[in-house]
């Protein structure tokens, strides 16, 4: 009945407008070591809407923002370990909403 | 840069605007920082205006408001996996001027207003992002911006910067976030032509419907959709807690397109062009989660403060009224010749206590966590609906009564007479007054 195959977020992301801040991430991963050895769950990879987490095969959890619409998401489902440095982008940019 | 305004405004959303405006509006100097190209790209919102809220700040907003469709119809629907039971409510009370609700584009709409606010008078900066409060001991009297110079001194600083209240938390007036308090909602907007909406919900021009939803479409999480309908787009979304996305595998898009594959839904959006696609958090913790409002210096309005009535889906308009409260509890400071203290400032809390925000808020007080221990709600009792209407309609040569005792069998069958006399009851609590 199904016959809509579910679309990747980077198709939805493509049709968003973003001013990348290049190499200035605005959400860092305090201790990777902690996501990969000591966080069983690694919900970030699973309730961030933009998918900007990652889990790789070893276990590593790789973040890459330029697709991030600062919901907050990441930074309150990690409240066992509080393991992300999060702060807004620098004025200008990131998402720029074209509805909202 | 040495400069010192009666008021710095953070964030050009609902609250912000509202605080701006009123605050200029009266004479006051103002600054507002929005750290967005325009003000209004970094909002989200469904969205729906209530018109009471604004009116109150901008009477004659309808003059030149960019509004999308007066709504005349109000459906709300139960989801179950292939189906859907619900209820209709369509008026031409709501077709007569003064008209009570529209769908907006937040984008346009928050510019306009952002106008408005400039009209009056405040001073607005944006991309600028403010990146924390300056302190003097306990007393806020101004902020830090990552622009150049960017200490600005202030006797009262509104905080209107959003539902993650960044900069609350980081001068320590309130902890993180929980997950249980906050909901996220991701959606999408989706062109059609706008004869190809109004034959589609059989409305005329201007004319607009609201959708909401609950049931099988949050996946078992606690939460809601919804879809409404501006001129020339569809707005769709789904917002469940953080705290049940935690517990769970599916991702937030993959449950939009769930819910767009539905088949009461797909048709409706058939053929459209996918213009955007955006998440936000939603403070949903109600009376409970409300932090502190006020201190030396500081007030909070609008997603900041948790101002959202979740059950009503009501937020935008308790933004604007915070923030119009807030606004004018600086200005009658102000005039008294008193200072912005922590004591004085109280006032803002109890004007807040006064007006329909917290009276709202404590009536569902009980709400969010009867809801949070009862996820029966989402997933059961959808499926039940959905099987009773089923049972019904069906003519299959089964008699009445028959049908109706397998109905109730089924109902026993999955909670218990005990269990759906408490459920009643439960729900009767989380909805009726304190």
């Amino acid at each position: 009945m199904e016959t809509h195959a579910t679309q990747k977020v980077e198709e939805k992301l493509f049709q968003n407008r973003y001013r990348v801040d290049a190499g200035r991430p605005h959400i860092r991963i305090k201790d990777a070591e902690l996501c990969t050895h000591q966080c069983s769950q690694k919900q970030c990879t699973v309730c961030c809407p933009a998918g900007c987490y990652t889990q790789e095969g070893n276990g590593k959890v790789v973040l890459i923002t330029d697709g991030c619409m600062e919901c907050g998401t990441c930074r309150i489902v990690c409240d066992e370990h509080r393991n992300l440095d999060w702060e807004w982008p620098r004025g200008g940019f990131g998402i720029l909403f074209k509805f909202g | 840069m040495a400069e010192k305004f009666d008021v710095i405004v953070v964030g050009a959303g609902m609250a912000g605007n509202a605080a701006a405006y009123t605050c200029a509006k009266a004479g006051l100097s103002v600054l507002q920082l929005e750290r967005g190209e325009t003000p209004g790209s970094k909002n989200v919102q469904g969205a729906i205006l209530y018109a009471d809220a604004i009116e109150k700040i901008i009477p004659d907003f309808r003059d030149d408001a960019p509004l999308e469709r007066h709504l005349i119809e109000q459906r709300v629907w139960i989801l179950d996996d292939d189906s859907c039971v619900g209820s209709t409510y369509r008026s031409e009370e709501f077709n007569r001027r003064p008209y009570n609700r529209y769908t907006i584009i937040r984008a346009h709409f928050d510019q306009w207003f952002s106008k408005k606010v400039q009209h009056a008078g405040a001073m607005v900066i944006c991309e600028a992002t403010v990146e924390e409060l300056l302190l003097d001991g306990k007393r806020v009297i101004g902020v830090r911006t990552d622009r150049k110079g960017g200490e600005i001194h202030a006797d009262c600083v509104i905080l209107a910067d959003g539902a993650n209240s960044v900069l609350a938390r980081k001068a320590g007036f309130r902890p993180e976030l929980d997950p249980k308090d906050m909901a996220l909602a991701v959606k999408e907007i989706h062109f059609l032509p706008q004869e190809t909406i109004e034959s589609r919900f059989s409305i005329g021009e201007d004319e607009g419907v609201v959708i909401e939803m609950a049931g099988k479409v949050t996946a078992g999480m606690m939460g809601t959709a919804f879809l409404y309908t501006n001129k020339e787009s569809i707005t769709l979304g789904v917002g469940c807690m953080l705290s049940d996305f935690k517990r769970q595998t599916v991702t937030p898009y993959e449950l939009l397109d769930r819910m767009k594959r539905h088949p009461a839904i797909a048709p409706l959006i058939e053929g459209s062009d996918m213009k955007e696609y955006a998440a936000h958090l939603i403070p949903e913790g109600g009376y409970d989660a409300v932090p502190q409002v006020y201190g030396d210096g500081w007030l909070i309005a609008g997603d900041a403060g948790q101002f959202v009535n979740g059950l009503h889906r009501e937020g935008s308009n308790l933004a604007m009224t915070t923030g119009m409260l807030a606004a004018q509890t600086v200005i009658e400071l102000k005039a008294a010749g008193k200072a912005c203290t922590a004591p004085n400032l109280s006032a803002y809390k109890a004007k807040l206590d006064d007006s329909f925000v917290m009276k709202d808020l404590k009536k569902y007080r009980r709400a969010p966590a009867i809801f949070h221990k009862n996820p029966q709600f989402f997933t059961t009792y959808p499926e039940l609906l959905s099987k009773a209407a089923q049972t019904l309609i069906r003519v299959d040569g089964v008699d009445k009564r028959t049908k109706e005792r397998q109905i109730r069998q089924t109902f026993v069958a999955r909670r218990s007479w005990w269990g759906l006399i408490s459920d009643a009851f439960k729900f009767w609590r989380a909805v009726e007054s304190k």
